[in-house]
Parts: C-alpha cells; sequence; structure tokens
C-alpha cells in the first residue's frame, strides 16, 4: 500500500515521468531505426512539435476545466468547425470590405463570440434541464455540425489572408505564434483554477456537489461559466489554427473531442471531477503529439498512433484503479 | 442552567414525508452554555429534527426559534448565516481541497477579480484550527486527513460564524478514545463561550459524560427531558423505549437441531478479528453492537463479499470457500442487506422480478423465463409474509419500507436457504410493520432456518434472539444465552468497558 | 376511471412520449408530402437505416446494463475492412465467421476491461476507438480495400438483393432485432442486464454475476457491430478505413431516443428501433420537404435534448431543474 502522499506525487508526475521516458525511448530507438538524419530531440522538431500542439491542447485545457466541475463537453469539435467557417467567411462579407487587414480582429472577435455563445447555449441547457452535459453535448455535437454543413454545404470555406498568415507563421523568441497561444492559455488557466473563487469553487462542485450547494455555492452559473469558456477556447483554438491555413472543411475538427478527453485523463485529471490541474492536462497534451511525432520517427506507421494513444489511455485507466484500491479488505461489489 | 432564553427552541414541529410522519409536534431547546443531548432509537426522528433544525427540510407546522425571536431557515446557509450549524455524520466535506477552503467553503475571502485572498483565508482558517488545537496546518489537503481530523474541519466551519447553537449528529461514531477526550474538550469549550449545543448520540456513556440534559425521541414523538446528573441509565433506556426492558421475552424456544453454520477464528484485516461462533438450525443469534463494530462486515464476509485474512466457515460441519455470493447462495446462505434501497432492491424493477432475481436462471420454460413459475411464487410469498401489494406489476420502489423489507425477505426465502442472515431487520420501518417482521423471523427459525439478526436497537436483538453476540471494534467479546443477558451487561460488553473480564 | 388525472396524462406522455412524437412526425411528414409514405419511400428508410439500426441493437444491452460503448463505430470500420480483405483471401464463406470471431474478440477484451477489471466504460471505449481505429489503418496499410471481382460473387447477398421485395438489410435488421428483444425480455439473461443496469449492487447482493453479465453485454454489442459491418461490406463490396466514423454517437444518439437511460436499467430493443427509424424518417422527411439534408442534424439535437428533458422533468414533477 502507498501513502496518500506518495500516491499523490506519483500521480501528478506521473505524466511528466511519461514524457521523459519517450524523449528517452525515441532518442535512442531513432538512433537504431530512424531514416531521417536530425536527433529526434532537436530544437527545430520540439518547436514544431509544440506548435502542432496548439489546437488540441487549448480545447483540452478548456476540457479540463469542464471536468474538474464535474462534467464533459463532446461538442467541442464542431464548435471549433464552425468558428472557423465564421472565420475564415467574415472576411469576406461585404460590409467589412472598408476595413483592410482590420478585418481580422473584428473576424476573430466574430468567430471567439460564436464560439462562446454556443458553450453558453450548452451550459444553460445543462443548467435549467438538468439533462446529463454528456446526453447534451453529445445532442449539440450533432447539431452544430448541422450547422457547419448548412452554412456551406460539403464545400470548404476559404480564404487566405496573408497579413494573417505572416502573423500566425511568426516566430518570437523562437516560439510560434500558437505556442504563445498555448502557453497563455494554459498560465490563464491555471491562474483561473487556483486563484480564483471561481476556480476553487469549481473544484469543489466537482468533488462533492452536495456540499457546495449546502455551503450556498451556486452550482448553475458556475457550470454556464465553464461552458462558455471552453466554447469559447474551441474557438480560439480554430482562430490559432486557421489563420494560418485558410482552408476549413465541414468534417474539421471531428474526433476533437475525444482526443481533448484522451490528453485530460492522460494528464490525471478525475472523470468524476474535483480533481485535476491544467498543467497536467498541458503534459498530456505534450505525451499525445510527442508519441505522433516520436512513432513516425523511428518509422512506423502513422497509423499506429492511434493503436498505442488507445492503449495507453485504458493502461492509464488500470494503473490509476490499482492506485485507488483500498487493499484487500476491499467489499467486492 | 435552564432559566433565561433559549439559544434555539423548536415548539410543535411536524414533517410528513409521503406515507410517513416523520416528526410529530416535537419541542425542543437549547440553553447557551448547556449540552443538550437527543437520543432515540434508529427511526425515531433524530436525523430528521436536526435536518430541520439545519434548514435542511422545512417543516409542515411549528416554528423555529432562534434567542425567541421566530426565524424561517430555508437553507443550510441561512441557518449558518443566523448561527445554527450542523455537523454532519456523513462528513460533507471535498476531499480534494485544502482544510482552509473547506472552513470558508462558499464563502472564500477575495480580493479584485474575484481572486482568493489567500493569506486572510489561511491565517483566519489557521486561527480557528489553532483554537480547536489541531495538529495540521490550513493548507492539508483534507483527503489526508484521519477521519476524527475531518471531523475538526467540520467542527471548525462551525466557528466561522457566530454560532449560537451547535448541532453534533452522532459525532464520536468514527472516533478513537484519545480523539474522542479531544472532541469533548472542544465541546466544553464551546459550551464555555456560552454556545448552546445540541448532541445526537446513541451512546450512553457519553451522554452521560458530556451532557446537561437528556431528551428523548420515539417514534417521531418527544417523549421528555431528564436533567443528566439526576437520573440514570435505566430511566433514559426506558424513555427511550417506551417501556421497562422486560428480559423475559416471550421467545418460545425453538426446537434446535444440528449446527448449520460455524465460524472459526474468521478475520478480515483491521474489520474485525478471530470471530468464532455457531448457529444451529432452529436458532436466532442476534450480533449487538454499535455501528462500525464490525457485524455487517461480518456478514459481507459469510456472503462472498469479502476475503476473509484468516480462518474457517463450516456449513453443516464440512470446511467451504465461499468466493462470491453465487457460492453462498449455493451453499444455502442468504443476506438480507442492511441498506434495503442500495443493496436490497431494483427500485425500478417491480416485485415480481425483484423477488425471483436470484433464481431467475431456475424459472425457465425452455431457455425462457416462465411467468407463470414467478407469478406462482410471487403469489405464494405474498400471502405468506402478508406483503401489501396492488399486484406483481408493481414497481417495488412505490412499497411502504415494511412491504419492501419483505419483498427482501421473500426472495431469500423462496429460495429455501439454510442459514438466513438479516442486517438491521426494521430499519427505516413504521412501528407496526416493525413487530410483524419480529414475529415473522422468529416463525423462519420455528420453521428450521438457522437465522443470524443484526442489529443496532437492544429491544429488538432482546426480542427475536435466543443467543446474543456483542461486539466492540471487530471482536466478539461474549455471547449471551438468553438467561444470562441483562441489559446492564449486554451494553457493558459493547462499550469495551468489561473487555478485561473477558479476556 | 371516468376521469383522467393530470399526472397519469403526464405519466403517459412521459412514458410513450416518443412513440406519440414518432406518430405526430410520421402524420406531420405525411400531410406535408404524399411521398413519404409511399412503399418505396418507407422501405428505402428502414433500408438506409438497417446499419445503424444494427449497431443501436447491441448497444442497447450495453446501456441498460449501465455502461457506454464508443467504439462501434472505429469496430465497424475494422470489421468492414476485415471481411473485405478476407473475401478476396479466403474466400467469403470462411472470411465471415473469421471476421464475426476476429470483432467479437475485440469486443470481449473491452466486456474484460469494463466488466472485470471494473475500468470506467466512457474511457475505455474512447481508448479503443481510437485503438482499433489504429488496428484498422495497420491491417490495411492506410489503403482502401476493395473485392477484386466484384460480379462474380455471392458476397453481395446481404447488401444488395431483395427477398419477396423486400432488402435482405432490413429483413436482417428485422429478423436481429425480433432475436435480440426476445434474449432481453424473455430470457433469465436480459433479466440480469437489466438488474445490474438498474442497481448493480443490489444484482451482486442477489448473487448476479455482474461481471459476467457486463462482458457478455460487450460481447452482443461486438456480434451486432459485426452484423453491421458485413451488411456495409457487403452493400458497398469496397470501403475506405473510416466508413464507420462518428457512427456511434448516431448509435448512441438513436439508443437515447429510444428512451434508454444512460445511468442504466431502462430501454428495449423495441424502443432504440423506434429511435433509429425517428432518425432516418427525420432526414428522409426533412429532404422530401426541401429542406437542406443537413438540418437533420440540427432537428436531431433538438429531439434528443426535448426527449431527455420531458423525461427526466415528469420524474421530478417540475419542468426547470432545481439547481440554483
Amino acid at each position: 500500500m502507498l501513502s496518500e502522499n506518495t500516491a499523490r506525487l506519483l500521480k501528478q508526475g506521473a505524466i511528466w515521468g511519461f514524457i521523459v521516458l519517450e524523449l528517452i525511448f525515441f532518442s535512442v530507438a531513432g538512433h537504431f531505426l530512424s531514416l531521417s538524419e536530425g536527433a529526434f530531440m532537436d530544437l527545430d522538431n520540439m518547436l514544431l512539435l509544440l506548435k502542432q500542439s496548439a489546437p488540441i491542447g487549448i480545447i483540452a485545457l478548456g476540457m479540463t476545466v469542464i471536468m474538474i466541475n464535474g462534467n464533459i463537453d463532446l461538442s467541442v469539435g464542431a464548435i471549433f468547425a464552425l468558428s472557423a467557417v465564421v472565420l475564415l467567411d467574415s472576411m469576406t462579407w461585404p460590409i467589412f470590405d472598408g476595413l483592410g487587414d482590420w478585418v481580422i480582429p473584428v473576424s476573430w472577435l466574430l468567430a471567439l463570440l460564436t464560439g462562446t455563445v454556443l458553450g453558453a447555449v450548452n451550459g444553460l441547457i445543462v443548467w435549467k434541464t438538468g439533462v446529463d452535459a454528456f446526453i447534451v453535448t453529445l445532442g449539440s455535437m450533432l447539431g452544430y455540425r448541422g450547422l457547419v454543413f448548412m452554412y456551406n454545404g460539403e464545400q470548404p470555406t476559404s480564404e487566405l489572408n496573408w497579413t494573417l498568415v505572416d502573423f500566425a507563421e511568426a516566430q518570437f523568441l523562437g516560439l510560434h505564434t500558437a505556442t504563445w497561444f498555448l502557453l497563455a492559455c494554459t498560465l490563464a488557466l491555471w491562474l483561473m483554477m487556483n486563484k480564483t473563487v471561481h476556480g476553487r469553487n469549481a473544484y469543489a462542485i466537482g468533488d462533492n456537489c452536495d456540499a457546495a450547494v449546502n455551503a450556498g455555492i451556486r452550482v448553475g452559473p458556475h457550470m454556464l461559466k465553464n461552458f462558455m469558456l471552453i466554447g469559447f477556447l474551441s474557438a480560439l483554438s480554430a482562430v490559432v489554427f486557421y489563420s494560418e491555413s485558410g482552408s476549413v472543411n465541414p468534417n474539421d475538427g471531428s474526433l476533437y473531442e475525444l482526443w481533448a478527453i484522451t490528453a485530460v485523463v492522460l494528464g490525471g485529471t478525475k472523470l468524476a471531477g474535483g480533481s485535476g490541474s491544467v498543467i497536467s492536462t498541458f503534459g498530456g497534451v505534450i505525451a499525445i503529439q510527442l508519441l505522433r511525432k516520436g512513432l513516425g520517427y523511428i518509422g512506423s506507421d502513422t497509423e499506429t498512433v492511434n493503436l498505442v494513444i488507445g492503449l495507453i489511455l485504458i493502461a492509464v485507466l488500470y494503473l490509476d484503479r490499482q492506485l485507488n484500491r483500498k487493499g484487500k479488505e476491499e467489499l467486492r461489489i | 442552567m435552564t432559566k433565561g432564553t433559549p439559544a434555539l427552541r423548536l415548539s410543535g414541529i411536524v414533517k410528513t414525508f409521503p406515507g410517513v410522519r416523520a416528526l410529530d409536534g416535537v419541542s425542543f431547546d437549547v440553553m447557551p452554555g448547556e449540552v443538550h443531548a437527543l437520543l432515540g432509537e434508529n427511526g425515531a426522528g433524530k436525523s430528521t429534527l436536526m435536518k430541520t433544525l439545519a434548514g435542511m427540510h422545512q417543516p409542515n407546522e411549528g416554528d423555529i426559534f432562534i434567542e425567541e425571536k421566530k426565524v424561517v431557515m430555508r437553507s443550510p446557509m441561512e441557518a449558518k448565516a443566523k448561527g445554527v450549524v450542523l455537523i454532519h455524520q456523513e462528513l460533507s466535506l471535498a476531499e480534494e481541497l485544502s482544510a482552509a477552503e473547506n472552513i470558508y467553503l462558499g464563502e472564500l475571502p477575495t480580493k479584485s477579480f474575484g481572486r482568493v485572498d489567500w493569506a486572510t483565508l489561511y491565517d483566519k482558517a489557521g486561527a480557528i484550527l489553532k483554537r480547536l488545537n489541531c495538529s495540521f496546518g490550513p493548507k492539508t489537503i483534507v483527503g489526508d486527513l484521519s477521519i476524527a481530523n475531518m471531523q475538526m474541519v467540520e467542527i471548525a466551519r462551525a466557528l466561522t460564524v457566530d454560532a449560537k447553537a451547535v448541532i453534533f449528529d452522532e459525532p464520536t461514531a468514527s472516533l478513537t478514545d484519545a480523539e474522542k477526550s479531544v472532541l469533548f474538550d472542544i465541546i466544553r469549550d464551546l459550551k464555555a463561550r456560552g454556545v448552546g449545543i445540541v448532541y445526537i448520540s446513541h451512546r450512553m456513556d457519553e451522554i452521560f459524560t458530556i451532557s446537561d440534559r437528556i431528551s428523548v425521541l420515539r417514534d417521531g414523538a418527544y417523549r421528555g427531558t431528564l436533567i443528566t446528573r439526576d437520573t440514570n441509565e435505566e430511566e433514559v433506556t426506558k424513555l427511550m423505549i417506551g417501556r421497562s426492558l422486560d428480559l423475559t421475552r416471550n421467545v418460545q424456544p425453538a426446537e434446535m437441531g444440528d449446527v448449520a453454520i460455524a465460524v472459526k477464528g474468521l478475520s478480515c484485516g483491521k474489520l474485525f478479528q478471530d470471530i468464532s461462533f455457531e448457529v444451529r438450525s432452529g436458532e436466532v443469534l442476534g450480533f449487538y453492537g454499535l455501528v462500525g463494530a464490525g457485524r455487517t462486515e461480518i456478514a459481507e464476509t459469510l456472503f462472498g463479499l469479502r476475503t476473509p485474512s484468516a480462518g474457517q466457515i463450516l456449513i453443516d460441519g464440512e470446511v467451504v470457500r465461499i468466493n462470491s455470493p453465487v457460492d453462498a447462495i449455493r451453499r444455502g446462505i442468504s443476506l438480507v442487506p442492511e441498506s434495503r434501497k442500495e443493496q436490497g432492491l431494483v427500485l425500478g424493477m417491480n416485485c415480481k422480478d425483484n423477488m425471483t432475481l436470484p433464481q431467475v436462471g431456475d424459472l425457465t420454460a425452455g431457455p425462457f423465463v416462465s411467468d407463470g413459475a414467478e407469478i406462482a411464487i410471487f403469489d405464494q410469498y405474498r400471502d405468506k409474509l402478508s406483503i401489501k401489494t396492488p399486484g406483481w406489476r408493481q414497481k417495488v420502489g412505490n412499497l411502504s419500507g415494511g412491504n419492501q423489507q419483505k419483498i427482501v425477505i421473500a426472495k431469500w426465502l423462496s429460495m429455501q436457504p439454510k442459514v438466513l442472515i438479516v442486517d438491521e431487520p426494521t430499519r427505516g420501518i413504521d412501528v407496526g410493520s416493525k413487530s410483524e417482521i419480529h414475529s415473522l423471523i422468529r416463525e423462519l427459525a420455528k420453521q428450521g432456518y438457522a437465522v443470524i439478526v443484526i442489529s443496532s436497537e437492544m429491544p429488538e436483538v432482546l426480542q427475536v434472539s435466543d443467543r446474543i453476540a456483542a461486539m466492540y471494534h471487530g471482536r466478539l467479546m461474549r455471547i449471551f444465552t438468553s438467561q444470562e443477558v441483562t441489559e446492564d451487561n449486554l451494553v457493558q460488553a459493547i462499550s469495551g468497558l468489561n473487555s478485561e473480564r473477558v479476556a | 376511471m371516468a376521469t383522467m388525472t393530470r399526472s397519469s396524462i403526464t405519466n403517459i406522455l412521459a412514458k410513450q412520449g416518443i412513440l406519440i412524437a414518432f406518430a405526430l412526425f410520421i402524420i406531420g411528414f405525411a400531410l406535408a408530402n404524399n411521398r413519404f409514405l409511399a412503399v418505396d419511400n418507407v422501405l428505402g428508410v428502414i433500408r438506409s437505416s438497417a446499419i445503424l439500426g444494427v449497431m443501436a441493437l447491441g448497444v442497447t444491452f450495453v446501456v441498460i446494463s449501465g455502461n457506454l460503448d464508443l467504439s462501434v463505430g472505429s469496430m465497424m470500420s475494422f470489421s468492414t475492412i476485415v471481411v473485405l480483405d478476407l473475401h478476396d483471401k479466403l474466400g467469403p464463406l470462411m472470411a465471415i465467421p473469421a471476421m464475426f470471431a476476429m470483432t467479437m474478440c475485440l469486443g470481449a477484451f473491452i466486456g474484460f476491461l469494463v466488466g472485470y477489471l471494473k475500468l470506467n466504460s466512457l474511457i475505455v471505449t474512447l481508448g479503443m476507438l481510437s485503438a482499433i481505429h489504429g488496428l484498422t489503418l495497420t491491417y490495411s496499410g492506410g489503403k482502401n480495400m476493395d473485392i477484386a471481382d466484384k460480379q462474380g460473387t455471392w458476397f453481395g447477398f446481404f447488401g444488395r438483393s431483395d427477398i419477396l421485395g423486400i432488402p435482405v438489410p432490413i429483413l436482417f435488421f428485422a429478423i436481429l432485432a425480433i432475436l435480440l428483444s426476445i434474449l432481453l425480455s424473455r430470457t433469465p439473461f436480459g433479466r440480469k442486464v437489466y438488474a445490474v443496469g438498474g442497481n448493480g449492487t443490489a444484482a451482486t447482493f442477489s448473487g448476479i454475476p455482474r461481471a459476467r453479465i457486463v462482458f457478455l453485454t460487450y460481447v452482443i454489442s461486438s456480434f451486432c457491430v459485426a452484423c453491421a459491418g458485413l451488411l456495409q461490406a457487403s452493400r458497398s463490396l469496397g470501403s475506405q478505413n473510416t466508413v464507420g466514423q462518428g457512427l456511434e454517437l448516431e448509435v448512441l444518439a438513436a439508443v437515447i431516443l429510444g428512451g434508454a437511460s444512460l445511468m442504466g436499467g431502462s430501454g428495449t430493443v423495441f424502443k432504440t428501433v423506434i429511435g433509429v427509424l425517428i432518425l432516418g424518417f427525420i432526414q428522409n422527411g426533412l429532404l422530401l420537404v426541401g429542406l437542406d439534408f443537413y438540418v437533420q442534424y440540427v432537428v436531431t439535437w433538438v429531439i434528443i435534448i426535448l426527449a431527455v428533458w420531458l423525461d427526466i422533468a415528469a420524474k421530478r414533477g417540475r419542468l426547470l431543474s432545481p439547481i440554483a
């Protein structure tokens, strides 16, 4: 049996230990197997990795907050796509013709607003109807995706704005724009969850909802805020990604919810809520991206990534259960 | 002490739930600087009364006064703001958060932009914890604390407001003796500060140690108040169970057969150790002890739900291994569990399906469940146990507690077991059904079943058992025959008072 | 009873709400477009719902036992790819049982994890969604799979032919639905599935081997997925790796729409069939009245939320949640 503290430390450190293991494994294995010249832990490679982590990463951060709060959001991929469509399409709207490059902040704002509103719709339904968040967001995942398709059929929505591309591809202090967004979001959410009353109450609600209610915490508004937050972050993720790519397919972002949840669970956030950390989720995101790149690097099919990640997710769940067992005296229910 | 303005006063409180009158015109008061103990058996209405006091229930009739001002408390928050705080029996803490955050849950001090003012929070919480002589700091994660220390956090919550009355609901249920004395010091300290304390427990020794007055509830009604120093346990018990204990019970000793089940040196980790007893067919063995003494855990082990760490179980003289309820059922052991709603019944299923659940695999015609066979069993046991239900299609969740319990008993009787274990047979059941179930248990023994009854209610074990096993802290202190048992020696055995003498 | 009380009306609405909604839909669309109830249209709708429907039948078992299965979509891709591949290697007669065995091994693995190891079904099946997707891609080398000789095989029978004017997929769906409905409602196993989902603790206390029951629901689910894969492969005789992608959530939507509670313990095969048909007819009806194909998603969203909401509201006796 492990003491409480050791178990806690082990859980918090686990994801970083896993990342280190991955780095060592791919560096060593790559030495023998890799076809490419460069080392795996090459700086450019790592910077690129951070950049590529950003879209899922930003969403996963929001998912952490939602899950700490004791809910789940399956509609993030659809919100991502719809916000992207609004972002790119609004740049071509005739009313903004006179704005020149000033259309960029306007479009960004519109996209972010879209995401926030869609999140608010989810949150309001969960709050007011009392229907489980899983079902509500399962429904809106279909519904929001439907809106995406209704917007432009199966055609991609494209608009490449070179000012925007330059901005997205810029590097500041070596880091790409997308990386800066990811880091800023991580910091902001960490501050929110650890330093603000809203964050602490979100933990309390996910941990023991009855106790929170009895202590006079208003559960509904907190949930609503968190759903708005994850909507906003999904949109932000779209803004970061599509500023550079400039073209959105109506199916983009599907399965993002699953990737985000995987990263959150790898980071050690409890499914039942009440415990978890955005920093660990950041680690989870990096771990997944590292695995993707690493497997490619050592020459295995990129397809294997899905297999490996799925199995790792299950293994983590199994370990977590073993760590939380009460020993032999436990009632075998 | 009983003069002046009561800190908290209730008058004529009536609280009904569908089908139950939980509180029937209860009046009660507590003075500042007084410890007023509230006693009653399980189901007497204590916890309903507490929840009403703490704003979790709204009374249907009657008034609540704080310092003689009439108040309405719509939520625990409102009660707390008015100075009435309940220390829950089931701790209501967010275990992943720090002690300080739990103490100020819902009322975290803030700075600009909704930031938590950690310095103030830790200062204030630290001061309270210090006042309680706690060994841990405000930053400790609550989940890492012992149960006793978690309780300290609950108590600390009460001190964040200017509490006029603090209600302790069975606070010592899971405390060691050392922890208990710390708790009593805290209660005395609160008392010295002029706080009115309502103390709920059914441990006599504690109540006589700590309280100034004792009030008794029975069947949802107020039965009287005694001054602690002018009374004794006997008088209190009489008030609690409504009559003097009649130890020459009208239990007809049943015809006893052979030993049906024997247990030798059974242990399960820290839960219980070295338990040995035997039950003959036709006999009722009662297990009496406080909550947490290990009685239920023994039953669960016999039923294959826990793995024993040592010892043997013998059925009809043959050593058996029971690894699962399936094994237990095959060996003829059945268990009517402690919690009817969580363990005994699938509330969404109908009466018939619940009753036949363990044997549905055998009630078949070809590969299909035979409705006819099921209904035959249902009809037979409905009549036998006089279960009141509109029909087998009735959802079991819609029945009264007594009838639900009969369905659970019928579920096992219809399997013709050798050994029937009944854990808290009448918890939350109205008085009429109680005596029905008691006579049913006697009747079953007469028919040759070996019956084990686990109960926290002394009159119940005394009434139904041929012999009584007294448990204390995971140990079997003594098995009394009905000739030997007295209220006194039974209470002593389950409080561990005469442990030296027995050991 | 001479007078219907208000509570019994809400009761009926809550219990049969989904059937009433279905009837209203049919009537509405039938009035709006006279093609809607034409035999060929109805058959067409059911036929195109059959694959989703077959998968939903299996997931119904999983959901009633109180768990989730998000892996059915990628498992369906797997079985489709496998059977197409083996068709050319082993011949159709051997390919079909081999594919069933492989798919059901996956189901058994999930059942082991959720049933015996008691791991959270949402995360396990989420992981398996990803893992099986990877498995499929590895198996196929990322390429589409096609049967070489599309004319010369009888393999298209399951997806393409008619018997007595009724398309085989419909017959397949109907027969499977009847068999599974009997299994769930008439056998001891079915009763135990309800008990495990309704109150797993009480089921254990009644001597029901909960782990084995949960395990078996996943085996059944994977059996249904294999059937769906067979229908899909047989209909198209060639497939992409991602043919089942996203179906897991549509399947779940159909099951929930049919009134199964995610908490477990309630739902029936019949109601799931209704749920599947509602999804199919909405899609078809909206198209017939000239609306955009994708409006169906939005309508489905609204219907799912309304269905579950009304169900909960009837149970708690008030429309809005009491959460502050």
